[in-house]
């Protein structure tokens, strides 16, 4: 196993080896698990095996979450330059590039060369979308970086869920705006997962439209451009989604809807948890602060860290967006999800028992301690939360007031 | 003409050459960027964060 060497400030020389560089491998195995519940489907002829990836993800995940627990190890800084300049490492986000095509492609092309229910059917477009969402988390770490290669392997890979403008939306507006009441992909104290995807979905793109509007503007062109990076990505997925609607037929329609929509809604579900009532304070000239590690949720746990390149050490990444999946570290004292990701939306998928859990996290951590002011409250709910909290002394001003609620 | 670096990734803005693809073309002050301008790259500093390098 490779290592890496370097010399500490006091001379002392220092040599680290990283216990998971194979196991990240996982990360690019994940997204094909749906064809182990087709094979076993095969072998058998017992319909339930395809809905096996459900299981995996939301059954086996937590329980191996628990089970194996947190990973609060580090590298040593003075290694990570090494560490990050390690081709391995970005060569598996190279990789898992092209599986993401397969898993789609493979899967539309089973439901329609092989007689299935109902249920089976929608089942395997909703695991296809759930892989596909795992396509965004791959763009994801793509799309950080500031390579050519790595941004066009970024808004390649958004094709596949059809979200291209993922990479303007991410990078350019909700890192900009995380943990504000602004930011339509952070969720805000008291924001059911399910009102939350309402504001979340069509927020999302209209930011992404616009900052590309206005750069593109700057240019000297309009929108409507081959420049413009949501178009260029979109252009992609009609491309490839169309395909397999003359490949495969009519059946492509209802399957790519549900892929779509549960490959969305797998990104909805990251951005619920990752911020939820977190809020970043003004400062003297009433700008927001800079983003630092708690204004995340975090989660250390092992398994689902390395099934999603390291993307629940939420933290670092968000106040330190550049720093590759491999560098991405443990603080103490963060705002900490109480399972990995997948357990994670389970409880958000139930909004009286996320309250429950996290609202109490909330308003437990070091820099709120209870203190309403500095939680991001969804306005519907802003009496019923000061009425079972307690009112605070010198109110939040109300930013956006929305008319309905849950 | 200056350079101005941000403190968190290392994006530099060029005065000289200015940014192409965000659309500021060259000769473009720093101090002529959009008030709400922050890192291209990281999206983490605003423009006040960035430091003068050159």
């Amino acid at each position: 196993m490779s290592g890496y060497t370097a010399a500490l400030k006091s001379g002392e020389a220092i040599f680290y080896q990283d216990k998971k560089r194979w196991l990240w491998l996982m990360s690019i195995v994940y997204p094909l698990q749906p064809f182990l519940g087709i094979w076993l489907y095969v072998k058998t002829g017992t319909e339930a095996w395809l809905l096996l990836s459900l299981a995996l993800s939301y059954i086996m995940a937590p329980l191996l979450d628990m089970i194996l627990g947190e990973d609060e190890n580090n590298p040593p800084e003075e290694v990570v330059l090494q560490l990050d300049a390690d081709r391995y490492y970005r060569f598996l986000t190279y990789l898992v590039v092209p599986i993401h095509f397969v898993s789609l492609i493979g899967i539309a092309w089973f439901v329609s060369t092989h007689e299935l229910s109902t249920w089976a059917f929608v089942g395997l477009a909703i695991i296809a979308g759930l892989a596909s969402g795992l396509g965004i988390n791959t763009g994801h770490e793509l799309g950080h970086k500031k390579s050519k290669l790595e941004r066009t392997l970024a808004k390649i890979v958004l094709a596949v869920p059809f979200y291209g403008h993922f990479w303007v939306e991410h990078n350019r507006g909700h890192h900009r705006d995380v943990a504000t009441p602004e930011d339509p992909a952070s969720a805000r104290m008291g924001e059911s997962i399910y009102r939350f995807a309402l504001r979340e979905i069509p927020g999302a793109f209209t930011r992404a439209w616009t900052i590309e509007k206005d750069r593109l503007e700057r240019r000297g062109s309009s929108a409507w451009n081959t420049n413009n990076q949501i178009l260029q990505s979109m252009a992609i997925s009609v491309v490839l989604q169309i395909g397999l609607l003359i490949a495969f037929g009519w059946l492509m329609i209802p399957f790519l809807l549900i892929h779509n929509i549960f490959a969305w809604w797998q990104l909805t579900s990251a951005n619920y948890v990752e911020h939820y009532g977190l809020l970043r304070e003004k400062d003297e000239q009433g700008r927001y602060r800079r983003c630092e590690p708690h204004h995340s949720w975090n989660s250390n746990h092992v398994y689902s860290n390395l099934v999603l390149f390291h993307l629940e050490r939420h933290s670092d990444h968000h106040a330190h967006p550049l720093r590759r999946y491999q560098s991405l570290r443990h603080f103490d004292d963060l705002p900490t999800l109480p399972n990995g990701y997948f357990g994670s939306y389970l409880i958000a998928y139930v909004p009286w028992l996320w309250y429950r859990i996290m609202d109490k996290r909330l308003l437990a951590l070091a820099h709120i301690s209870g203190d309403l002011n500095k939680i991001n409250i969804y306005p519907p709910k802003r009496q019923q939360i000061y009425a079972r909290y307690g009112r605070p002394e010198r109110l939040q001003p109300v930013v956006i007031e929305e008319p309905q609620a849950d | 003409m200056s350079e101005y670096r941000c403190p968190e990734c290392g994006y530099t803005y060029n005065e000289q050459s200015g940014d192409e693809f965000e659309g500021f073309s060259p000769g473009t002050a720093f101090v002529d960027l959009p008030a709400d301008f922050v890192c291209p790259d990281c999206s983490v500093r605003s423009k006040d964060e960035f430091e003068r390098v050159s």
